[in-house]
């Protein structure tokens, strides 16, 4: 073979790629067998011989990756990963829809999605018949007049999707599709608390203080007190975060945003309930900037005003855990063997097993119950 | 032919050779499925023995010629020029008979049976061949492809002896040269013919119905060729009709009236009838087997399915255009419809021809050529045009060629861009026809062919002229 010459193709988790020699020489031995998996970068796959070298000079050649003539005869898989992937051998994804120019215009001029229509050209290549005899909107009148009739197929109209609802789908996608999500569950009762906010906010008019107020503090308290649940999973590495920065998932129309309340471990109520008022009315008119709204190293999603039991949350990468918080209600408690009231708040926490193990987050969930049922530790 | 004929069953007969059938059988056979063609005359049909291959023959002989005489232009010297007309329709019979001969070695590479003969369709899967209306065979066949094509039209009164009043077919071997011509109906044949002769220094007279010549093509081209045929020497008669052909001992005295009814008569020694083109349909068993026939053509569907199991049609035989190259087109289609049904896999990309996509070309002199919609079709079909337009004058190659004469139109869809048609005469437009037809092919749009780099010096390069003139970006005009 010459230097250049493919001596095999590599396959990698992410692509197919070819692997060049980069010597002149002839082939003595093949040590790595066509097919083989889980080959370690470095180790010897073939023996080269140089000019002059015969096969006798292969007896020498230890197997043994420490060896040193290895390095020196074999060209080591290390190159590959520093040369590009053949282009030709990654199989062509993505978006890319094959549609004849004039198509594409047409769909451009009636404002039709080109990757919507169905292609009847050569290999599904969309073609001007296809796009003009697309309809893509059935029209809210028409959808009106085909709902008296009850045949067919159910009327319906087409929503052009938002960035927002586009940035939710494919992030939430992502963390439904990479994440392995488990959920740990608990009941927390709020009595203490809301007799703590009833007096706190009969002291002033200057703020009102929610329940939600305290829940930030609480998480952010929580993180600080168990770090191991501050976390994001990073691939090869795992980031800690020493700052509790909450998010806030705040439904505004056609979505959701996370505003986050930065340090809210370092900030009292107050402060809290001043920055979630203020970055709510943002979020509602549209007006956040985008570092009200990056970052973040937890998130909160409260349906309890909503009137939601329990339910549970998708985590927002790349954050590694969010809590689903429920409704506080009167219900029944066993205590000491006795019936009785007590107002109780379900809460769902999600993690990403890979930066969290089941431990850990029993453990935070068990400090974020501490906090919100005896709200004084808060002030420790 | 194999004496044992009778007893093979095939996959796969096709009924006549021409550029239909021969490329339906060769597709058969790669398919692998045990095709025969039963033929009648030639191999090659109409096309290669009687039609695009010797009259391309003949006309390139004209074409010399007529560089020859004008061989000063050029700087070069030629004395004493003259022809033999003998030897030009030599050349041109020896040419069909070279590519026949081509086909039939392509049929016994493919494995394909030639029976000779005349087939009729007895039943679906059977038919029976006979010659000089002797029976020789029944073959056999769970699909038969008719493709028997088309022949000249004729009128009652306007019947070909082949003596004086000739078709295409006497005038491709003329018993003499003509002095005077008449050449009835100017659509592509009989413009070759008048071109030919007139370029060989018969007085040719041209007789169309309508009101231009090659009445198909956009009307500006048409004016633009009826001005360069004027110019040549040839007179032309539009909206008149020949209604009478008086034949004397050695002249044809011809009525020709005029739409008002005015009529004149023109005394010729030879008549050339080329008014349009009527199917084979008789004595191949179409009606006994309820098969249908419109004006003179078997109708299918767009796969070429007569509508009687295993019995499908192509080519001229099916209606217009009646071009070779359409004929081939659904020869191969109407084959790989049918190993697709039969659940081949190999056949994976299959679509119906798209007739708006098939080029024309007239090999007169200008040369005329076309593919989709003329200006007026666009127009008539509710289109806001952009129209664009570019002389042979303002190209270099086509100066230095001494082909200063020609233009190049282009239209387009305002909205779209979508090139609707485009329509050129002058030199060497049947070669370059094919770059728009490509275009169509892929609905290019008016960008792409803007983007697109042509070479310089050529011809073609006026093709991209044409089409920034249609957006006033024009560079060299």
């Amino acid at each position: 073979m010459e230097s250049g010459t493919i001596l095999a193709e590599i396959e990698t988790d992410k692509a197919t790629m070819e692997y060049e020699s980069i010597d002149d020489g002839v082939v003595g031995k093949i040590i790595i067998a066509d097919g083989t998996e889980n080959i370690a970068v470095g180790e010897l796959i073939a023996v080269l011989l140089e000019e002059g070298e015969d096969a006798s000079a292969l007896d020498a050649v230890s197997t043994d990756k420490a060896a040193p003539t290895v390095v020196e005869t074999a060209p080591v898989a290390a190159p590959v990963v520093a040369s590009t992937p053949a282009p030709a051998s990654v199989a062509p994804k993505g978006d890319r829809v094959f549609s004849s120019p004039l198509a594409r215009r047409i769909a451009a001029q009636k404002d039709v999605n080109i990757a919507d229509v169905p292609g009847t050209g050569p290999k599904g290549r969309v073609i001007k018949r296809d796009v003009e005899g697309y309809t893509p909107v059935a029209k809210p009148f028409a959808a009106v007049a085909a709902a008296a009739s009850l045949e067919g197929d159910a009327p319906f109209e087409e929503i052009k999707l938002s960035n927002m609802r586009k940035t939710i789908a494919k992030r939430l996608t992502e963390s439904k599709q990479t994440v392995p999500h488990f959920y740990l569950g608990v009941d927390i009762e709020l009595d203490n608390l809301l007799s703590a906010r009833k007096d706190m906010n009969s002291m002033s008019d200057d703020y009102k203080i929610s329940v939600n107020d305290f829940i930030i503090r609480a998480c952010a308290l929580a993180l600080k007190n168990v770090p191991a649940a501050n976390v994001q999973f990073g691939g090869d590495v795992m980031r800690q975060y020493s700052r509790s920065d909450v998010s806030v998932a705040v439904a505004i129309p056609g979505g959701l945003v996370t505003p986050v309340i930065r340090g809210a471990e370092q900030k009292g109520l107050r402060q809290i309930s001043e920055e979630t008022k203020m970055l709510a009315k943002k979020a509602r008119d549209g007006k956040l900037m985008p570092e009200d709204y990056m970052g973040g190293t937890f998130s909160i999603s409260n349906l309890g005003m909503m009137g939601i039991k329990q339910f549970q949350a998708v985590i927002n990468p790349p954050q590694a855990a969010i809590l689903a918080v429920g409704s506080g209600e009167q219900r029944v408690v066993i205590k000491d063997g006795e019936m009785t009231a007590a107002t109780v708040m379900s809460v769902n926490l999600a993690c990403d097993h890979r930066a969290i193990d089941g431990a850990v987050g029993a453990e935070f969930l068990g400090a974020i119950k501490t906090y919100l049922e005896h709200p004084s530790t808060m002030l420790l | 032919m194999p004496k044992n004929i009778n007893a093979q069953k095939f996959d796969i007969v096709v009924l006549g050779g021409g550029p239909g059938g021969y490329v339906a059988a060769i597709r058969a056979a790669q398919l692998g499925y045990k095709t025969a063609v039963i033929e009648r005359e030639n191999l090659g049909g109409i096309c290669l023995n009687w039609g695009c291959i010797p009259t391309k023959a003949l006309l390139r002989s004209a074409e010399v010629f007529h560089n020859m005489k004008h061989a000063a232009d050029y700087g070069l010297v030629a004395k004493d020029l003259g022809f033999d007309l003998d030897k030009v329709v030599k050349r041109s019979r020896g040419i069909a008979a070279q590519l026949s001969g081509g086909i039939a070695h392509l049929m016994k590479k493919n494995k394909i049976t030639v029976i000779e003969g005349d087939g009729k369709l007895v039943k679906p899967g059977l038919l029976t061949v006979s010659k000089d209306g002797k029976k020789i065979a029944d073959v056999a066949a769970t699909d038969i492809i008719l493709a028997t094509g088309a022949r000249a039209r004729e009128l009652p009164h306007l019947k070909a002896d082949g003596n004086m009043v000739w078709t295409y077919r006497h005038a491709l071997v003329p018993n003499a040269m003509p002095k005077k011509l008449l050449v009835i109906g100017s659509g592509a044949i009989g413009i070759e013919f008048a071109s030919f002769y007139n370029e060989l220094g018969a007085d040719v007279t041209v007789v169309e119905m309508m009101d231009r010549v090659l009445p198909v093509e956009d009307a500006e081209i048409s004016a633009f060729a009826l001005k360069s045929f004027k110019a040549q020497g040839l007179n032309i008669l539009t909206s008149a009709s020949v209604t009478k052909l008086d034949k004397k001992k050695n002249t044809v005295v011809c009525t020709v009236e005029d739409k008002k009814g005015k009529s004149q008569t023109v005394e010729v020694d030879r008549v050339i009838v080329a008014i349009g083109i009527t199917g084979n349909v008789e004595n191949i068993g179409l009606e006994e087997n309820g098969i249908k026939v419109d004006r003179g053509h078997v109708v299918t569907d767009e796969w070429g399915h007569t509508g009687v199991k295993g019995v499908h049609a192509i080519g001229d035989l099916t209606g217009p255009p009646w071009l070779a190259h359409k004929a081939s087109h659904e020869g191969v289609i109407v084959i790989e419809k049918i190993a697709r049904d039969k659940g081949s896999k190999e056949i994976k990309d299959l679509h119906p021809i798209d007739k708006g996509n098939i080029p024309g070309c007239t090999y007169c002199r200008p040369q005329v050529a076309s593919v989709g919609m003329t200006e007026k079709a666009a127009k008539d079909k509710g289109h806001k045009v952009r129209v664009g337009r570019f002389p042979f004058m303002g190209n270099g190659k086509a100066i230095s060629l001494g082909e200063a004469e020609g233009l190049v139109k282009t239209v387009f869809d305002a909205k779209t861009g979508e090139l609707l048609g485009a329509h050129m005469v002058g030199a060497e437009v049947t070669e370059m026809i094919q770059g728009y037809t490509i275009a169509r092919t892929l609905e290019t749009t008016e960008a792409e062919l803007m983007h697109t780099v042509f070479p310089h010096p050529t011809l073609s390069e006026m093709m991209h002229e044409s089409v920034l003139d249609a957006y006033g970006k024009a560079l060299h005009m």
